[in-house]
């Protein structure tokens, strides 16, 4: 096959960045049939990629057990995160790997359609993707009859997003593939069974899909065999900030922030954030965690800050972000955040009092709570984190709120 | 019978209306939830809110509202569902399986009031300057929950212009809650599509095309927009001020028509139960107001009937009689103001098919001006006409520029019933205890076909009962001349008539199949449109359309809430009173003979008719320069 011959084969990890040959999966998964599929991906305890680590086999059967004529695989690779950025990495360097984890997933749940939502600012990748599916349409492994298969066809288009960060929520995502404001939706109903144009639809990260021909190939127990019992398989961290080797790499869950800043030699680190703008910012005291959904969990993004960095700085940049980029469509979120820079401007001022911020901290704890999707449950989690990890910081030597002696 | 399909209403919330089984004990068809203490079975998709509702158990709504899709967007309503990790809104959650809530936890009551704290600290508004205050809410939340801080601060300065532009509704989104019951109203309910969530983030909020001036896009003045707002964002473009001065002037003679709707919802204003006419209550109110004189609008809507059913008689000569080929059928009703406007909007190439006869408002207003100040002999232009009405559509049509025909501006003003409920408070009146009294002369009491103009089919049925005597020489061949098939909220109804035995004059219609088409709300409108560009209408003859849902009774002026439980009420009451009327056909009003023996003397559709009743339209298309 030609396309063996643009592949440039870099880097090395344990399972993505790991030897795979193109249509391998394709062609394990249609001879393993649907049941052995999902056997498959249960067994090796593959968990969403994307952020909130829901099991990828659980959601493939509950579409796949939905009843409609028509269903949608949809590839979340709006990839908006502060701080994320292997998405990118896979889709540039192992498009293979992506588009038959749509394949497969369309054949598994029943889909004909695949779509990719790309982020808005990759559109200078769109021409090698496209190119790539052309070339998948050649080898048969995408269109009708996928190699020699009477009762399987597939298609993947490519749409792309606009810059919006909420619409990498699922949700939001496919309200905008509908043409509507990146709006996310009421739940339940999940998209599973009321996606994409009111069919079932299973929205996956970039990675997870990617994962799943490896999975198919080697077996669940291979998989398993890496990271952790809660987190099973590797991992593809995007890390930034103070180091000296920044970039994307392949890990296994379970290796602690420690180690990874080993990894990428960084230096008098006062902090790590983990899990981008919406995750929480952890001290030197914590490094000992490990990164996995039982512990630290991230979609990928780890950023480093050195103790240079001002950590009131690092808030106020975080929540700049969200209350931007909120789509404003519900309360706690659209205010809350807002609320939540004021304070942190009344920090900076000297100019507040603890049972203020204390009242803030709570709205935290209703924004996590009320708000209707994951950008407001998750945006208070790096205020509460930084004001809690960094108290001494930021109100020690700052000095006190005006009323509190 | 025709379906609607609402494409709009994102499938999310549309798949929220499970149709739910009639027999509970259908197995499959309930399940069975604990809330709070209490076991209950609902049928299966029932949300957390209809539940609770059953159940008489509270929960706190904000961006709910029973005529709309479901927004979930307030979070004012959420409630603890066992094993989620976060609250769920009622509003928008579907029972599908057994679950365990929670109505009233710590964690529920603290969210609530951080939600209803935030919304208040973006509020710039003070309730005693407000014209929701007691019929607000979010002051209703904030009364509900105990706020007697602002814990989260408050806005000093607005951070938006008032849009005053338009003359039917009134935009300050420095009130707005984000609710997007507007947005709703305007794009899913009424399928016009004026208002829209614009901006992102702590910048959203809800604005036209391009942020433009209502008064420069395609909004249509429905005022449904207004009746569903929960704040004061949304208001009428009020004129009581004006009235007054005109009241408080000895000089001028200050009249006043009160169209149907007003009487059979204005009682909800003075906390009565809908459902109540109080039109005899009213006039008294109206003079002790001080108006100089209280007409019935329902005289210029048999006068309507007289007119556009002779132009419909016309119209069927030259198709059937003359065979020309460019007269158009079906004939559209022309007095709603917002369908009128709609149809400029959005479908201008079938002006033609609308009526050209004004509206019972404006014809009024031209004939207070002309025969009216003839027969008392007062100067026009000391004659100030006051229209209540339902409608907030109304207010655009009296300043329309084609609205001049007796010399002046035919109808000055037009106040919605909303305010003139507060004119009537303000002057110290409690209307339920107001003694009755009648309607004013020269036009007199109107027939009962006149006052179910209030509803939606109503102009239909009026006009039935006056076309086919006219044409047959009988009565309708329906029982105590109730029209059913024209009454009802279906969106839309057709139903059909057949002419026999005709009168001379009229031998052309023998043997046809009299055909209408009744719809109410533009949203359906729209449908009927669809039908006459696929010519599903070819054979249909006469076309009643309401902009509003419900037709006047749900107008855009009335007081609220509404829903339709309301709407129905309103319908009862106007056709209660219409039962116990002496005349209830618009062509025995002896008034309206009256008139066209001494006034307008080359009948209906004459000349001075065609100057004062009738009128012209305008292209205006949906493109917005
Ligand atoms: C505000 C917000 C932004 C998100 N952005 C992304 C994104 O860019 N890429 C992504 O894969 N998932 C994103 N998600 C998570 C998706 O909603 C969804 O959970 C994910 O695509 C599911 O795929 P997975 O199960 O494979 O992880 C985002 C979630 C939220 C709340
Ligand atoms: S939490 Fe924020 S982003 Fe999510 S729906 Fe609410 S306002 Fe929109
Ligand atoms: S809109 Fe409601 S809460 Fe706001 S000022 Fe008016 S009455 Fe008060
Ligand atoms: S008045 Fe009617 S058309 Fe205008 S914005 Fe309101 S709902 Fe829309
Ligand atoms: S204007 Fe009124 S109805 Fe519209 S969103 Fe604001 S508060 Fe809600
Ligand atoms: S009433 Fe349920 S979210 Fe607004």
């Amino acid at each position: 096959m030609e396309l063996e011959k643009i592949k440039k084969k870099m880097r090395s990890g344990p399972v993505l960045f790991s030897e795979y040959k193109l249509g391998e999966g394709v062609k394990k998964a249609l001879q393993l049939g649907r049941e052995n599929i999902l056997f498959e991906l249960k067994d090796s305890g593959l968990k969403g990629r994307g952020g909130a680590g829901f099991p990828t086999a659980t959601k493939w059967m509950l579409s796949g057990a939905s009843l409609s004529d028509k269903k949608f695989i949809v590839c979340n690779a709006d990839e908006g995160e502060p701080g994320t950025f292997k998405d990118r990495v896979l889709l540039l360097e192992y498009p293979e790997l992506v588009f038959e984890g749509m394949i497969i997933g369309g054949y598994t749940i029943g889909a004909k359609e695949g779509i990719l939502y790309l982020r808005g600012e990759y559109e200078y990748i769109l021409k090698s993707l496209e190119d790539f599916l052309e070339m998948l349409r050649k080898d048969k492994l995408l269109g009708n009859n996928i190699l020699g298969n009477e009762n399987f066809s597939f298609n993947i288009t490519i749409r792309l997003g606009s810059g919006a960060y909420v619409c990498g929520e699922e949700t939001a995502l496919i309200e905008s593939l509908e043409g509507y404001r990146g709006e996310p939706r009421n739940r339940p109903p999940y998209p599973v069974n009321t996606g994409y144009l009111g069919h079932p639809t299973v929205v996956n990260n970039v990675e997870t899909l990617a994962s799943v021909p490896h999975i198919i190939l080697k077996g669940g127990e291979w998989f398993k065999k890496h990271g952790t019992d809660k987190s099973t398989g590797s991992k593809l961290f995007s890390v930034s900030g103070d180091c000296d080797k920044p970039g994307v790499y392949e890990l296994p869950w379970g290796t602690s922030i420690a180690e990874l800043l080993k990894v990428v030699e960084a230096k008098n680190t006062k902090a790590v954030q983990v899990g981008g703008a919406s995750g929480i910012c952890l001290p030197k005291s914590q490094f000992n965690r490990v990164l996995g959904y039982e512990d630290a969990a991230t979609g990928g993004s780890i950023i480093v800050f050195n103790e240079s960095r001002n950590m009131l700085k690092v808030l106020k940049n975080f929540m700049e972000f969200f209350v931007e980029e909120s789509c404003g469509q519900c309360t706690p979120c659209r205010i809350g955040n807002i609320k939540l820079l004021e304070a942190i401007e009344k920090i900076e001022n000297n100019d507040f009092t603890f049972s203020y911020i204390n009242n803030l901290k709570e709205l935290g704890r209703t924004m996590q709570l009320a708000s209707k999707c994951g950008l407001g449950q998750s945006s208070p989690n790096s205020f509460i984190s930084i004001l809690e990890n960094f108290k001494d910081e930021i109100f020690g030597l700052n000095g006190k709120g005006k009323n509190n002696g | 019978m025709v379906k609607r399909e609402n494409e709009r209403i994102p499938v999310s919330q549309q798949a929220h209306v499970v149709d739910k089984p009639k027999d509970l004990t259908n197995i499959g068809g309930t399940v069975s939830v604990q809330i709070n203490e209490k076991k209950i079975t609902v049928p299966l998709g029932t949300t957390i809110l209809e539940a609770c509702q059953l159940n008489q158990i509270h929960i706190p709504t904000l961006c709910h509202h029973p005529d709309l899709c479901i927004a979930g967007v307030c979070r004012v309503c959420v409630v603890e569902v066992e094993k989620m990790r976060t609250l769920q809104t009622a509003c928008s959650f579907p029972i599908m399986s057994p679950i365990k809530i929670k109505t009233s936890t710590e964690m529920v009551r603290k969210a609530r009031r951080h939600i209803i704290d935030l919304l208040l600290s973006e509020h710039y508004g003070e309730c005693y300057s407000c014209f929701r205050n007691g019929n607000c809410e979010l002051q209703n939340l904030a009364k509900e929950y105990g706020v007697d801080n602002y814990t989260f601060g408050h806005v000093q300065s607005p951070r938006y212009e008032v849009d005053n532009s338009s003359a039917a509704v009134v935009r300050d989104m420095n009130k707005c809650v984000l609710c997007k019951r507007c947005v709703r109203t305007c794009i899913d309910f009424q399928e016009v599509g004026v208002l829209e969530a614009i901006d992102r983030g702590h910048d959203t909020h809800v604005g036209t095309f391009l942020d433009k001036p209502l008064a420069d896009v395609v909004c249509i003045n429905c005022g449904q927009c207004i009746n569903r707002c929960p704040t004061a964002a949304l208001r009428a473009n009020d004129p009581s001020d004006e009235i007054w001065t005109a009241i408080d002037d000895p000089k001028k003679h200050v009249v006043i028509q009160t169209a149907p709707s007003p009487r059979a919802a204005i009682g909800e204003e003075f906390g009565q139960e809908p459902g109540k006419s109080f039109t005899g209550e009213l006039n008294t109110a109206l003079r002790r107001i001080g108006f100089d004189r209280v007409f019935d609008t329902n005289f210029t809507a048999d006068l309507t009937i007289m007119e556009e059913g002779t132009e419909l008689l016309t119209r069927l000569k030259k198709a059937l009689v003359d065979k020309d080929q460019s007269v158009k059928l079906p004939q559209f009703t022309s007095c709603s103001p917002g369908w009128v406007k709609y149809i400029e909007h959005f479908y201008p190439e079938y002006l033609d098919y609308l009526s050209t006869a004004k509206s019972p408002q404006q014809m009024f207003g031209a004939l207070i001006k002309t025969f009216y100040a003839k027969e008392e002999n007062i100067d026009p232009a000391d004659i100030v006409t006051v229209a209540l009405m339902p409608c907030a559509a109304k207010k655009f049509e009296c300043n329309r520029p084609e609205m001049y025909d007796s010399g002046f501006k035919d109808v000055d003003y037009g106040l919605t019933t909303r305010e003139m409920a507060k004119m009537i408070r303000e002057a110290g009146i409690y209307l339920p205890e107001m003694p009755k009294s009648q309607f004013d002369d020269p036009f007199g009491d109107a027939s009962g076909a006149g006052l179910i103009f209030g509803a939606t089919g109503g102009v239909m049925e009026a006009a039935l009962r006056t076309a086919y005597e006219l044409i047959t020489g009988r009565e309708v061949p329906f029982e105590n001349l109730i029209i059913e098939p024209c009454r009802g909220f279906e969106g839309v109804k057709q139903a059909s008539v057949k002419l026999e035995n005709c009168v001379e004059q009229y031998k052309f219609l023998e043997g046809v199949e009299l055909k209408f088409v009744v719809a109410h709300g533009t949203a359906n409108a729209k449908i009927v449109m669809e039908m006459l560009k696929n010519g599903e209408l070819n054979d249909v003859h006469f076309v009643e359309v309401m902009a509003c849902p419900g037709g006047c009774l749900g107008g855009g002026g009335q007081p609220i809430p509404t829903s339709a439980e309301i709407r129905k009420k309103r319908a009862e009451a106007i056709y209660e009173e219409e039962a116990t009327l002496p005349i209830r056909k618009s062509h025995e009003n002896t008034h309206v003979t009256y008139l066209y023996e001494k006034f307008l003397t080359d009948g209906p559709c004459g000349k001075l008719s065609h100057k004062l009743l009738h009128t012209h339209y305008v292209k205006r298309g949906k493109y917005i320069s």
